[in-house]
């Protein structure tokens, strides 16, 4: 695409709807968008009016919202009534499950009684103990290993991508290699193994592990970025105004390759999650007595036939957030990506005709 | 060129060494054999670690360790497993047998449908239906494998087989599943609106008409193709391959493949007659079912050929092509035939999708029921793992035929008066398949990883199954055996990829 500066005509404007059908052809409307903005507020709004994106973005984060408050995280109470684990009491609470085997007291706000969510929204398992606070906790779970699988992935990747892309020759081979060597496994088969070692109640070091071998593909793509970027003008203007090798590196590449890192990352989260969960049904990730999703699923699949909500619930969780990361990473894709244009539907362009239509009639009229 | 693939060769050798090194460290760490001993309450328990420690050079350093199994692994023996005390070689032999079958089927199954959804969603991008292939991509994609497999077990499995206990739909369900399915086909049709609704009515009956031809001819329970369907389906591949290949005003091509189906239907109770005769020999067997194959095509194509004309090869291809459709259609009928006797079979007992294992134990039949058997276990873990490579195929054409679309080639090739359809199979679906190339075996990778889920979920024996149980029992040698299998098809898959990068794209020169 040609670079042209835009030529704003001061006398037009941009509010009459001849505006746009003036003669400034092919890219007028994207530099209408772009005039006097920075490439931040050009993506922030792309990002924001991305329907999909802000949709799942408003989704994941009641979600973490949810996860978090309700059993509570640390040393923070939650506000749900029952703990992990778990379960009624009969002399307490006058029962031990609340529903016949223990099925969910949430209700539709179609059904009879009415939209409620009871005691025990999620259901019982069979010994009573509380669904609903053991899908959150496996929630927390699952978002803490996720964020530390996040910036671990990312420190490593834009580190070897960077170098390898900066420096090329001896370090670029020496660190591309290296990433051969971790990529030539599929992710599952080391993270089994590293759940081996690694894999207990705690999920954090879990996290660091997985973080540690899900950095290769973020890196190969910071790598390309950079070969190119390090052609690019503005870096040899800074070299020769005396900027060191890690000035240019972090104040001059770095936020040029922002956009690739931040997408590649999202997309990296998201399957992170699978990973994790994967790992706990298999039995090499997070064991009990701490509660992750994957694990929950493994623990209650027998069950399916009989208690099938057991199943369901942390099914759904696991779902929703990876899809929800997942839309994230692509409205952030279509945001970075210049070459993106809106195209609008044929009935949206007809509209448009005819609105035109209508301020050609007028404007003849009010001259004639 | 052979440079280059000499040197990647070596180059992949040293990184396979050295994977191996590492992963022998972290599985020496991860895997503890005298886990079970520490625990037992056996007053022998001292003897018998000092005797284990023994048996497996505990005494030596890692190092050592490696050097010797490495040494042993090169030479053609990659160990024996201490618990069982059978040689790995034996154990793998079967496992790779098992996820060999498991893992193409479903990626062969993936890239087809993979690339053909992809491809129509691109051509009508901003639709209704891209926008639906677009989301359920990402719905399939943020799926969790064992969650869908479970899934699979209890509907795939136990519902369909209850169906087929009792296959009845209900008009209501039929009318139903008949509308959806004429607006889905008319969303990927698309066009004005009285197209669309011509499609949409079009769509409905014919799914429609199918599904009452199925339940009124209790089709469930005796599939089958028969002469009269496969004049049905072989005018529909005829005409269909023909329009894609070179379009319906290339005579000569439509006449040769309608040859081919006609051919089909003379020969259909021949070939028959031929299998019955292979069967009371006991002689069936997938070499003669190839080599049948084979001759089926050779002789599609020769009827290309026949029909002459200054473009044979494009007939003889459009011919090859349908007759190989026509030809596995005849293979599908021959074993549909034997559906209702493996239903039967009192090891079945009317469960026919099954899920557990690769074969369901005692089952004895000829080779048809056999295969039937295998196949009964083969579709839900293929299923499932499709679900997740289909995905990943239909966003990569996708993106990669937007990508085409856009190119200068494409607008010179309709400026200079080409059809759509030349313009969309020749210039822009050649080129889309090209960066498709690259991902192929980079993603097989991705699915043994995914098989490593489905064989533990459905019981299958596999090298998954093998490298899990082993890597939980702390034997060290299958996992060992597991991963540089693994990592050596990578390394090869990466080394293939980019030839084929190469070899397909004339601007890649290779010099790496």
């Amino acid at each position: 695409m040609s670079t042209r500066i835009p030529m704003v005509d001061p006398d037009r404007d941009p509010q009459d709807p001849l505006w746009e059908s003036s003669g400034d052809g092919e890219g007028a409307i994207e530099l209408r968008e772009a005039v006097g903005k920075s490439q931040g507020q050009i993506v922030r709004e792309r990002f924001l009016r991305h329907r999909g994106a802000m949709t799942a973005l408003v989704v994941l984060i009641a979600v973490i919202v949810l996860g978090f408050s309700s059993v509570g995280f640390w040393f923070v109470p939650g506000w749900w009534e029952w703990a992990p684990g778990e379960r009624p009491d009969p002399e307490l609470h006058g029962y031990r499950v609340f529903n016949e085997g223990g099925a969910p007291t949430i209700t539709m706000p179609w059904s009879e009684e009415g939209f409620g969510i009871g005691p025990h929204p999620f259901g019982q398992d069979d010994i009573g103990r509380d669904m609903f606070s053991m899908v959150m906790r496996g929630i927390q779970t699952s978002i803490i290993v996720v964020v530390i699988i996040g910036v671990v992935a990312t420190l490593l990747g834009v580190l070897v991508g960077a170098i390898a892309g900066f420096f090329r020759g001896a370090a670029d081979q020496v660190l591309m290699r290296i990433t051969d060597l971790v990529i030539t496994l599929p992710t599952i088969a080391l993270g089994a193994v590293l759940g081996a070692i690694f894999g207990a109640a705690d999920p954090v070091p879990l996290a660091l592990a997985i973080g540690a071998i899900t950095w290769t593909g973020l890196s190969r793509l910071v790598r390309a970025e950079f070969l190119s970027l390090r052609e690019r003008e503005f870096v040899d203007a800074a070299r020769v105004a005396g900027a060191s090798n890690l000035r240019i590196i972090f104040k001059h590449m770095l936020p040029n390759a922002m956009g690739v890192i931040i997408v590649s990352v999202t997309l990296t989260m998201s399957s992170a999650i699978l990973l994790e969960t994967s790992l706990s049904y298999l039995g090499f990730g997070i064991t009990l007595p701490n509660v992750s999703l994957g694990l929950l699923i493994s623990e209650y699949e027998t069950a399916f036939a009989t208690r099938p909500w057991l199943f369901w619930w942390p099914g759904l969780f696991i779902v929703l957030i990876a899809l929800t990361v997942n839309f994230i990473g692509d409205g952030l894709r279509d945001a970075f990506d210049p070459r993106q244009r809106r195209i609008p539907s044929v009935r949206k362009l007809a509209a448009a005709d005819r609105r035109l239509e209508r301020a050609r009639a007028n404007q003849t009229g009010a001259r004639q | 060129m052979l440079q280059f693939i000499v040197r990647r060769v070596l180059m992949g050798a040293l990184i396979l060494l050295l994977s191996s090194f590492l992963c022998f460290l972290m599985v020496d760490v991860a895997v503890d054999p005298l886990e079970d001993l520490y625990t037992s309450t056996d007053p022998d328990a001292a003897t018998l670690i000092q005797e284990r420690i023994e048996q497996l050079n505990l005494d030596r350093s890692s190092v050592e360790r490696y050097f010797m199994w490495a040494g042993a692994f090169i030479t053609g023996d990659p160990g024996t497993s201490w618990l069982t005390g059978r040689p790995v070689a034996e154990e793998l032999r079967g496992a790779v047998i098992g996820t060999v079958q498991l893992v193409t089927a479903a990626t062969f199954l993936s890239i087809f449908l993979g690339i053909g959804v992809g491809i129509v969603s691109a051509l009508r991008q901003y639709s209704g239906f891209d926008y639906l292939v677009v989301f359920f991509s990402f719905v399939l994609y943020s799926l969790p494998v064992f969650w869908v497999a479970v899934l699979l077990k209890q509907w795939g499995a136990i519902g369909f087989n209850d169906f087929l206990a009792d296959p009845f739909l209900s008009p209501i369900t039929i009318i139903v599943v008949a509308l959806v399915a004429g607006v889905l086909i008319s969303l990927a049709i698309a066009g004005p609106p009285r197209r669309r609704v011509i499609s949409i009515l079009g769509g409905a009956v014919a799914v429609g008409a199918m599904l009452f031809y199925l339940q009124g001819t209790g089709w469930w329970n005796e599939p089958h193709i028969g002469p009269e369907l496969l004049l049905l389906n072989g005018l529909a591949a005829g005409f269909g391959i023909t329009l894609l290949s070179t379009g319906l005003e290339h005579r000569r091509a439509l006449y040769s493949s309608l040859t081919v189906v006609g051919l089909t239907l003379v020969l259909y109770f021949p070939v028959n007659m031929l299998f019955d005769y292979l069967d009371g020999a006991q002689l069936t067997g997938w070499p003669i079912i190839v080599a049948l194959g084979v001759v089926t095509v050779a002789s599609g194509v020769l009827v290309g050929r026949l029909f002459g004309g200054p473009d044979w090869s494009q007939s003889a291809r459009t011919a090859g092509i349908v007759a190989a459709i026509m030809g596995a259609m005849v293979l599908l009928d021959r074993i549909m035939q034997f559906w209702p006797s493996y239903n039967a079979n009192s090891r079945i007992s009317g469960r026919p999708i099954r899920t557990f294992q690769e074969r369901t134990p005692g089952f004895e039949g000829n080779f048809w029921e056999v295969t039937l058997n295998t196949f009964g276990h083969l579709i839900l873990p293929t299923l499932a793992l499709m679900l997740i490579s289909f995905a990943t195929y239909t966003r990569f054409s996708r993106g990669s035929m937007l990508e085409v679309m856009n190119q200068d080639y494409m607008r010179t090739a309709r400026a200079k008066g080409l059809g759509e359809r030349t313009v969309i199979m020749r210039h822009g679906f050649r080129n889309t398949l090209i960066p498709l190339a690259t991902i192929v075996p980079v993603d097989i990778i991705t699915l043994l990883g995914g098989a490593l889920i489905t064989e533990r979920i459905f019981a299958r024996p596999g090298m998954g199954t093998m490298f899990l149980n082993n890597l939980e029992e702390n034997v060290m040698e299958p996992v060992m055996a597991y991963l540089v299998i693994v990592a050596a098809l990578a390394i090869l898959a990466n080394i293939v990829a980019d030839l084929l990068y190469a070899a397909l794209d004339p601007r890649i020169r290779v010099s790496a």
